[in-house]
């Protein structure tokens, strides 16, 4: 199908796109990379009266390591490609989740154009980028004509597309801690076709305590199991609870998930099916987070 | 109809400057206005990779490209990357006669681009690589094996070639 018919302007600043964005208000739409709009213009699940293309904006570029304070951030500005994510050395040195991430994110063709901005404002809830976010506990930089304010991922993700950025707001960066030390990062998901959206998938960074399984901090979210990525909070209690034994541990985790997750069901997979697989990848991600010997973890 | 806007392109070497619709993606203007037909459309929202092309030198879905957003950039299509005698472009055209990679070749030019892509990395290739890169395009025809089996054979004349 073809797009409907709609007006463009190239932003030459973020200043003149917020000026855009105010002066068009709701009949405007932002494109970015495009590889998700283009797609459902294509399709007329968008009709948008005026696109502002924020692609030239140099305000939104680049990868930056940041000191604040002794503690190192990694800042990763709004139009930052996929592509970019996974040929960097900061990416993988300091948000090293990110790069495992990024395989997962569609096809090379469209990691080429698709922007990590992009991916935590669209919001989809199987989507890998938001879930990292909540994972890392990364901050959400949104200017507006007024201000530059700054949101926390647990607060930014509202629901299916739904985010916490306003009309006339653009996402400039997304920030996070740099990685610290004794932590790694384990993700895994199930897809029918390697770069489709996920069935089910995790990202987890955590703290694991030598030769046990016990974590002294971990953060497993999910995605694709709601309408946004979801901190799987009971099972990570017991992941860090020292008073349970070292060989059931895991698989009280796996059973906990019920508490967490409700999945929904779709024709892809039903809510069982769903939930069955997220605990098939805690399973999985937290046996590769130990470094466990294939044996020594079982699926569901 | 909007005012169409006039955008400058370099398309197989050749600057181009056309007035184009906003609404209108890079693959309708290779194909309707410039007859580029070579680059195909299947699907429309970037799931068939038949429209793969290079746009400032990195492959894309041009059906997920407004011709707007691609003013002032590098387009190549299938047609240029022939002509230019690309080296990894004349690998894989042998290879894939050779292996009978192609039924219909309605998969062909988008194939061509991944592969293409693929071989200037310059690294050894497994299958596993070959068909975790092609994952983003279908092919109706062949089962694929036979298409992995020629960017191997392609990946290898290149090395061969980089030897001598
Ligand atoms: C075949 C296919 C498979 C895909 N598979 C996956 C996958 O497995 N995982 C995955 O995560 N994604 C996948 N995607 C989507 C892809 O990752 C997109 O690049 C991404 O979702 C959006 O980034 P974009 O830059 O293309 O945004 P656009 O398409 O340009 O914009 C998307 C939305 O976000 C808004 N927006 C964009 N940037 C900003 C900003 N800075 N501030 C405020 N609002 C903004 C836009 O207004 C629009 O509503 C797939 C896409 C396709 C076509
Ligand atoms: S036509 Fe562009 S990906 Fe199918
Ligand atoms: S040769 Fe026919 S679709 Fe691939």
């Amino acid at each position: 199908m073809k797009a409907r018919d709609c007006r463009y302007e190239r932003a030459r600043s973020l200043q003149e796109a917020l000026d855009l964005l105010h002066r068009h208000g709701a009949d405007a739409r932002l494109i970015a990379g495009g590889q998700s709009l283009v797609p459902a213009l294509n399709l007329r699940m968008a009709a948008p009266d005026m696109l502002i293309d924020i692609g030239a904006l140099d305000e939104l570029r680049g990868i930056r390591l940041a000191d604040a304070g002794g503690a190192k951030r990694l800042r990763i500005g709004a139009m930052v490609t996929h592509a970019e994510i996974a040929r960097s050395r900061d990416v993988a040195l300091y948000a090293p989740l990110l790069s495992l991430a990024v395989k997962h994110v569609a096809h090379a063709a469209i990691r080429n154009r698709g922007t990590f901005g992009g991916s935590i404002a669209h919001a989809d809830p199987s989507a890998e980028f938001p879930a990292c976010a909540l994972a890392l506990g990364a901050r959400m930089h949104i200017a507006s004509r007024a201000e530059t304010r700054v949101v926390a991922a647990e607060d930014f993700f509202r629901g299916l597309h739904e985010t916490a950025i306003l009309p006339g707001e653009i996402l400039i960066a997304v920030d996070m801690a740099s990685i610290e030390e004794g932590f790694r990062p384990g993700f895994a998901e199930l897809a029918r076709r390697s770069g489709d959206y996920a069935l089910v998938g995790l990202a987890l960074q955590g703290k694991p305590l030598r030769g046990r399984t016990l974590f002294e901090a971990v953060a497993p979210v999910f995605f694709s199991v709601g309408d946004r990525p979801i901190f799987a909070r009971a099972a990570a209690q017991i992941l860090m609870d020292a008073s349970v034994a070292d060989d059931t541990r895991i698989r009280l985790a796996q059973a906990a998930l019920t508490d967490d997750l409700n999945p929904p069901s779709d024709p892809q997979a039903s809510s069982a099916t769903r939930l069955h697989l997220a605990r098939v990848l805690l399973g999985r991600v937290v046996a590769e987070v130990l470094e466990m010997g294939a044996g020594e973890s079982r699926d569901a | 109809m909007l005012e169409p806007i006039t955008i400058t392109l370099s398309i197989n070497g050749l600057d181009t400057v056309i007035a184009v619709e906003p609404r209108t993606h890079l693959a309708d203007v290779l194909r309707v206005q410039l007859g580029l037909t070579g680059t195909h459309i299947g699907c429309e929202h970037g799931v068939c990779g038949a429209c793969t092309i290079f746009l400032d030198g990195a492959t894309v879905r041009a059906c997920l490209v407004l011709a707007v957003q691609a003013d002032g950039c590098f387009v190549e299509t299938v047609e240029g990357l022939t002509e230019a005698g690309d080296p990894a472009l004349l690998a894989l055209q042998e290879a894939f006669c050779e292996r009978n990679a192609l039924q219909c070749g309605f998969c062909t030019p988008g194939m061509l681009a991944t592969a293409i892509e693929l071989l200037r990395e310059g690294r050894p290739l497994s299958r596993a690589d070959i068909r975790e890169r092609i994952s983003g395009n279908y092919c109706r025809c062949t089962g694929y094996q036979a298409i992995v089996d020629a960017i191997l054979h392609a990946a290898a004349k290149l090395a061969e070639l980089e030897m001598a």
